[in-house]
């Protein structure tokens, strides 16, 4: 039976259909949609290359947007995996009440995306709010972190750091499938906590890395939710990500191939950067089984 | 350890080992007790604050308020709009049922699909279900807007719920897909000697099996929903439609004066129903996420 190909194609045609219709046939529009002016009244207008001309020349904002884009990432990534690697390796051992911590620390990434904990946000880094009382408390001077461009930055990225559970989940799998004979090995040729971590503990986890990076890369280039609700993109456009600037051009202005061009260019940065991730792999991601143990 | 070590320092050895073995949990205990409190207070001093007058909030940096005024509930459920929050629950309900049953019975029909069939173009379209996942969506988002505004579909539930009839979020079909993989199909093969067609087979046999999968699928497409902003912010214009996220920005932006007490404690109960799903399947859900990261 599970030979009938028509049978299998028949199971598979809702993705066939909702893949053309709603996936690659907007993506070519889009493509196309970036050449062009329009203003969904009068219908497109191609223009050529215009679009990414102006990015690159009159545009001030940008390359501020883009700017604070990298930095978003840059800061989030690393620091989301990191804290998701820590604590799943302090949470992999022997532990009473393990499924509790889990839960518990998973829970932000489960709520951290929506608009009430947007608010809430807000409220954490206000001028009297949770950060500043706490900073008080231990004797530094407290900063205005949604009214100073030189901190705004770290609303959105505390936000996303937060959440950084759905991570830690997939590490601890990866942590608990490490073969507790190669610590035993290790440890029996007198090798320290760090050496062990770094030496075998990480290399076997490399695909689950690999994995997250690509997923976490992915997901902080699209945030939204953070910069709309928490900073509103400001002060002085210190938080306004592509993603907002996207939004503001399509659906507040009406610059509907301006904005396609915009996305286009963030697509062209998440797949460059996919695709240097895929490339360097081969260097540094382990597959048990394809190459030699060492 | 030489050969000769004596019986006396095995038991010393032990006892060294036993001791830093157990400074070692303590150790563990109380960086994960101190962390977990650091990240799960913002949510305790929501509730506390949920309760404070507007001037308490801004100064008492403790969650426990000063008195238990219910008076911040029932002013945010009333809002300063002519609907109150009764209406956007409904409304975020009439989107999240909808789209959870759409998208299990075509993630559930593709899945099977991907993991028991042999068909033309399977690896190709697996290929390209893979590279959706990592497509961003953002990219699509105005051709969509145009296709939606030219079907006339605006202001509805459509563009929210209709992508998803068609298995287009396609990380569930990942998961299905590869936790079907993980099962063996002898029951499938006994069944078939029975002589169950492939539908009977998918309803006796692979659903249930499933079922874990189908759980947190479940799940995710629940809290996923009702955190989605930008969906019903691009595609609703009228309030009463809105859902509680877009209700709960306006609640914000509606007056000069805002009476944070109420924005926080309806922020309270717009996070309770995702915090209720999420304790009730956590366990399943919790591992389902974590073996998707990992086979494949």
């Amino acid at each position: 039976m599970y030979e009938n190909k028509r049978l299998g194609l028949l199971y598979c045609l809702p993705f066939v259909i909702g893949v053309a219709l709603f996936k690659l046939f907007p993506f070519a529009m889009s493509f196309a949609l970036s050449f062009t002016q329009f203003d969904l009244i009068e219908p497109p207008k191609y223009i050529g290359l215009e679009n990414y001309r102006e990015m690159m020349t009159t545009d001030k904002l940008f390359p501020k947007s883009l700017g604070v884009t990298l930095m978003f990432v840059a800061l989030t990534v690393p620091l989301r995996l990191a804290a998701a690697l820590m604590v799943a390796q302090v949470l992999n051992f022997k532990l009473k009440g393990i499924n509790f911590f889990r839960s518990a620390f998973y829970l932000p990434s489960i709520l951290g995306g929506s608009i009430a904990v947007s608010i809430l946000w807000r409220f954490v880094f206000a001028k009297n709010g949770l950060v500043n009382q706490a900073m008080t408390a231990l004797g530094a001077e407290p900063i205005m972190w949604l009214g100073d461009e030189n901190y705004s930055m770290w609303t959105i990225v505390t936000l996303n750091v937060w959440q950084f559970g759905s991570s830690m989940v997939i590490f601890l799998a990866a942590l608990q499938n490490v073969p507790t004979s190669l610590y035993e090995a290790a440890a029996m040729d007198g090798a320290g906590k760090t050496t062990v971590f770094f030496r075998i503990t990480v290399p076997l986890i490399t695909p689950v890395i690999f994995f997250n990076l690509i997923m976490q890369t992915v997901h902080a280039f699209q945030e939204f939710n953070g910069p709309y609700m928490v900073t509103e993109g400001g002060p002085l456009h210190s938080t306004y990500l592509l993603s907002l600037y996207i939004y503001d051009q399509s659906f507040k202005l009406f610059n509907l191939g301006y904005g396609t061009a915009l996305s286009w260019v963030l697509f062209a940065l998440v797949a460059t950067l996919s695709a240097v991730a895929f490339y360097s792999s081969k260097y540094w991601v382990y597959y048990a089984g394809e190459k030699e143990r060492s | 350890m030489s050969a000769t070590t004596s019986a006396t320092g095995v038991g010393a050895v032990d006892h060294y080992e036993v001791r830093k073995e157990r400074l070692n949990t303590i150790i563990r205990y109380t960086l994960l007790i101190t962390m977990g409190l650091i990240m799960l207070y913002p949510l305790f001093w929501l509730i506390g604050a949920s309760f404070k007058s507007n001037a308490e909030i801004f100064t008492e940096v403790g969650f426990w308020p000063s008195r238990l005024d219910f008076t911040p509930y029932i002013k945010g459920w009333k809002t300063s709009t002519e609907y109150t929050f009764t209406r956007y629950f409904f409304n975020s309900f009439l989107i999240v049922i909808p789209r959870i049953i759409v998208t299990v019975i075509s993630c559930v029909l593709v899945a099977y699909a991907f993991a028991r069939f042999d068909f033309w173009g399977k690896k190709i379209l697996f290929s390209i279900m893979v590279a959706t996942m990592m497509l961003p969506q953002i990219v699509l988002r105005i051709p969509q807007y145009i296709m939606f505004q030219h079907f006339d579909m605006l202001d509805s539930y459509t563009p929210l719920i209709l992508p998803s009839a068609f298995a287009t979020d396609t990380f569930f079909v990942f998961m299905l897909v590869q936790f079907l993989r993980g099962i063996p199909r002898d029951m499938e093969e006994a069944a078939q000697m029975d002589g169950c067609n492939s539908l009977q087979m998918l309803w006796y046999i692979i659903v249930p099996l499933l079922k874990p999968a189908i759980i947190s699928v479940i799940v995710f497409q629940f809290i996923w929903t009702m955190n989605d902003f930008i969906g019903p912010l691009i595609y609703l214009s009228s309030v009463d439609k809105y859902p509680v996220s877009l209700a709960l920005k306006i609640s914000i932006g509606a007056t000069e004066e805002v009476e944070w007490g109420s924005v926080i404690a309806i922020s309270v109960l717009a996070l309770l129903p995702s915090v209720a799903v999420f304790f009730a399947a956590q366990k399943h859900f919790v591992d389902g996420v974590a073996s998707t990261g990992l086979k494949g």
